[in-house]
C-alpha cells in the first residue's frame, strides 16, 4: 500500500495539509467580510485533489467546478494568487475577474474552474481530442460532482471519449448532495461508476477519503490513458465538512451521517496510516503542517495587501 | 396596504394558483423540502402541497423544460424554476425551439401553458456565471412571453396571468429584487400582460426602466426632481408584448426618451425600445433617445469591477442631463 517513495507521500501529505489550512483560512476571511459573493469549501474531500493530481506530469490538464480551490491547489497553482483571486484582488490569477468559482492557471494545465454544472466535462474531452491530435501523450483529469453526472454533457461527453479513445479520466467527487438534493432523490443508482458500462468504459469506485486509494486507481487510469487505451470513470465517495456554500448550514444531513463522516476525515485517516507504517514520523509531519501555515499566512498577507483591479480594467480582456 | 417582499409576492402567486388549480405544478433544482429554492421562493410549497407537486428535479437543465413542455401539451401547468438566469442556455433548445413553437408548427393545434422562473442580474459578486441578464434572448423567439416584474405588486399579478395564460412565458426575475418590498392587497387580483405602468409620472422626460432598473431609476428621479427635472418613470412589465402605447403616449408627453437596462448594450432591451421609439414616435422627440444599459462584456467578480459596469442612479442622471 505504501510503496510510494517518503518525499512523495510527504508531498501528497503536504498538499492535503494545504488545501485544508487555505479552506479554512478562506472561511476565517469570509466571516471577515473580505470575501466577496459566495465561496463553496473544499475540506473533507482533499484525498480526491490530491490523490488524482498526484499523478499528474505539470503538463497534463485538469478542468474543475465551482468547489476548484482543492483542485487547483492540488495541481500546483500558486496559493497567493489563488487567494487574491478569491478575494477579488488585481493580483489574482484571473486579474478578479473570476473569483472563488473560476479560477484558472493554464502554465499547469489547470484549464479553468466552471461554475456551470457539468460544463467541464466535454472541455475536458476537448482537452483530451487535442492530446490526442497533437501527440502529446498527455492526459486530462476532469472533476465533477455526482450531481453534474445528471447533465447531458456527462453522458455525450463521456460517450465522445469513448468512441475516440481519448486520454481523459473523468473523476466523479461524489459526497452524496448537490446542493440539499440527496442522490437517492435525483438518481436510481448507488454507484456512478456503474454509468461507465454504458458507455463502454472502464469504472471503478473508491473510497475517497483514501488518499492512496484515489492514487491507485488514477494510476492505472492514467497509464490506460497514456497508452491510447480510452477514458475510465472513477468514482471517489467522499463528503463536504460544511454546507454547500456560504450561506448553508446543511440542516438536510442527518447529525449521525455527519459525525460518521467527520471520523472518516482524510488528513486525520493518512496522517495515521503514515505514522502506523513509520513511513513518516509525528515530528516531521508536524513539521509539515506547520510550514504549511506559515505559506497560508504569507498568501493571506500577500491577497490583503493586494490592490483592488482599477474599475476601467472591467472592459478589458474581452477581445484578443 | 399590507406589505410583503417580492420574493414572499411570487410564493402567495404560487400557492394561490396551485390552490386554485389542481394541474399547475412546480419543479426545478432544490425547490423542494430540503432548501426551499435556491433564493428560497418555494420555501414551505413542498409542505402544503406535497414532493408530487413541488418537484426536486436533477441538476437537468434541458430535461427540466423539455418535460414541462411534455406535461404542459398533455394537461398539466408546470411552472419551472431554473435556479439562476444563466443556466437556461442549458436549455435553450426546448424553451425556444420547442416550447415556444410548437404550438405555431403544429399549425395552432395545442397550447404550451408553462412558466419558467428564473432570477437575472449582477450586484452580488457572482461573476459571470450566475450574473447575467438575458431577457433579450428570450425577446428574440417568437411564441414566447417574457414577463419583467418590477414590484412585489407586478409579481404577484403577473406570475398569476402567466400561470393562467395559455402561452409559455419567460418569467424575469432579479436577485436584488426579492428583498424588496412593496404593497400587495390580500384579495385576488392579476396583473394583464402587455401593459405598461407609470411607475412616477413627470413631465420633463421619460425614462423607460426595467427589473431592478426601475428602482434606481425611481431613485435618480427624486434627485433630479430636487433639481427641479420632472421625470416619468415607465415600467414596461412584460417585455412581450410590449406596451409601446403607454411608451409613446409618455413620450408625447415629455419629448425625451431614457431608456435603462440591466443587459449590455448591442442588440440589448433597450436597443428594442429604442428601435420602436424611432419607427413610431420620432416626430415627437425633442432630442435624441440616449440608452443606459451595460458596457459589452461579461460580468466581473471583483466588486470595483462590477460596480463600474453596472449603471447606477449616477449614470441615468447623467444621461437624463443630457438630453434636458
Ligand atoms: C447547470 C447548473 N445547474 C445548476 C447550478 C446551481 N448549482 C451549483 S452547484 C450545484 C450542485 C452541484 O452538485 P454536484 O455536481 O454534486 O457538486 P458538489 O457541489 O457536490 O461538489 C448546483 C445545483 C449550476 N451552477 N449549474
Amino acid at each position: 500500500m505504501l510503496n510510494l517513495p517518503k518525499d512523495k507521500l510527504a508531498e501528497m501529505l503536504r498538499k492535503m495539509f494545504e488545501i485544508r489550512l487555505f479552506e479554512e483560512k478562506v472561511f476565517e476571511l469570509y466571516a471577515q467580510n473580505l470575501v466577496p459573493g459566495t465561496i463553496h469549501l473544499y475540506a473533507g474531500e482533499e484525498a480526491v485533489a490530491v490523490g488524482v493530481c498526484s499523478n499528474l506530469r505539470k503538463d497534463d490538464y485538469i478542468t474543475s467546478t465551482h468547489r476548484g480551490h482543492g483542485h487547483c491547489i492540488a495541481k500546483g497553482a500558486d496559493l497567493k494568487r489563488t487567494m487574491a483571486e478569491i478575494l477579488g484582488k488585481k493580483t489574482g490569477y484571473c486579474k478578479g475577474k473570476g473569483g472563488s468559482m473560476h479560477i484558472a492557471d493554464f502554465r499547469i494545465g489547470m484549464l479553468g474552474a466552471t461554475a456551470v454544472v457539468g460544463a467541464g466535462i466535454p472541455i475536458a474531452v476537448g482537452a483530451g481530442l487535442s492530446i490526442k491530435l497533437r501527440r502529446t501523450n498527455q492526459v486530462v483529469a476532469c472533476f465533477f460532482g455526482e450531481g453534474a453526472s445528471n447533465q447531458g454533457t456527462f453522458h455525450e461527453g463521456i460517450n465522445m471519449a469513448s468512441i475516440w479513445k481519448l486520454p481523459v479520466i473523468f473523476v466523479c467527487e461524489n459526497n452524496l448532495y448537490a446542493m440539499g438534493t440527496r442522490q437517492s432523490i435525483v438518481m436510481n443508482i448507488e454507484n456512478i461508476a456503474d454509468r461507465a458500462i454504458a458507455y463502454c468504459i472502464p469504472g471503478v469506485f473508491v473510497d475517497g477519503n483514501d488518499v492512496l486509494a484515489v492514487y491507485e486507481a488514477t494510476e492505472k487510469a492514467v497509464e490506460r490513458a497514456r497508452k491510447g487505451e480510452g477514458p475510465t470513470l472513477i468514482e471517489c465517495k467522499t463528503y463536504r465538512h460544511r454546507g454547500h456554500s456560504r450561506v448553508d448550514p446543511a440542516r438536510y444531513r442527518p447529525k449521525e451521517e455527519v459525525a460518521e463522516w467527520l471520523a472518516k476525515d482524510p488528513i486525520k485517516r493518512f496522517k495515521e496510516k503514515l505514522i502506523h507504517t513509520k513511513a513518516l514520523s509525528e515530528t516531521e509531519i508536524q513539521h509539515i503542517e506547520k510550514e504549511v501555515s506559515v505559506e497560508i499566512e504569507e498568501a493571506v498577507k500577500f491577497a490583503i495587501e493586494s490592490p483592488f483591479p482599477e474599475p476601467e480594467e472591467a472592459l478589458e480582456d474581452v477581445y484578443a | 396596504m399590507r406589505k410583503i417582499t417580492y420574493k414572499e409576492a411570487l410564493r402567495e402567486a404560487l400557492k394561490e394558483e396551485m390552490r386554485r388549480d389542481p394541474t399547475v405544478f412546480l419543479l426545478g433544482e432544490d425547490i423542494g423540502r430540503y432548501w426551499g429554492g435556491a433564493f428560497k421562493v418555494t420555501e414551505g410549497l413542498a409542505e402544503e402541497f406535497g414532493d408530487e407537486r413541488v418537484r426536486d428535479t436533477p441538476i437537468s437543465e434541458n430535461a427540466i423544460i423539455g418535460t414541462a413542455v411534455g406535461a404542459a401539451i398533455t394537461g398539466m401547468r408546470p411552472v419551472a424554476e431554473i435556479m439562476f438566469g444563466d443556466l437556461t442556455a442549458l436549455a435553450m433548445d426546448q424553451i425556444a425551439n420547442q416550447a415556444a413553437k410548437i404550438r405555431y408548427m403544429f399549425g395552432g393545434q395545442i397550447n404550451c401553458p408553462l412558466v419558467i422562473r428564473t432570477p437575472f442580474g449582477a450586484g452580488v459578486n457572482i461573476a459571470s456565471h450566475h450574473s447575467q441578464s438575458l431577457e433579450a434572448w428570450f425577446m428574440h423567439v417568437p411564441g414566447l412571453y417574457v414577463a419583467a416584474p418590477s414590484t412585489p405588486y407586478d409579481a404577484k399579478g403577473l406570475l398569476k396571468s402567466a400561470i393562467r395564460g395559455n402561452n409559455p412565458v419567460f418569467f424575469c426575475e432579479h436577485k436584488l429584487l426579492y428583498p424588496i418590498q412593496g404593497e400587495v392587497p390580500e384579495e385576488e387580483y392579476t396583473v394583464p400582460f402587455g401593459v405598461a405602468d407609470v411607475k412616477k409620472e413627470g413631465a420633463d422626460v421619460t425614462v423607460v426602466a426595467t427589473l431592478y432598473m426601475v428602482h434606481k431609476a425611481l431613485k435618480a428621479a427624486e434627485m433630479l426632481e430636487a433639481e427641479g427635472i420632472s421625470v416619468e418613470v415607465v415600467d414596461p412589465r412584460t417585455l412581450t408584448p410590449l406596451d409601446k402605447q403607454t411608451i409613446i403616449k409618455s413620450i408625447k408627453k415629455t419629448g425625451r426618451i431614457i431608456i435603462v437596462s440591466e443587459d449590455c448594450k448591442t442588440a440589448g432591451v433597450s436597443a428594442e425600445i429604442a428601435a420602436v421609439v424611432a419607427e413610431e414616435a420620432l416626430d415627437y422627440l425633442d432630442a435624441p433617445i440616449k440608452r443606459v444599459a451595460e458596457p459589452d462584456t461579461p460580468i466581473p467578480f471583483s466588486p470595483p469591477l462590477e460596480k463600474y459596469v453596472i449603471s447606477d442612479e449616477k449614470a441615468i442622471i447623467k444621461a437624463v442631463k443630457t438630453v434636458i
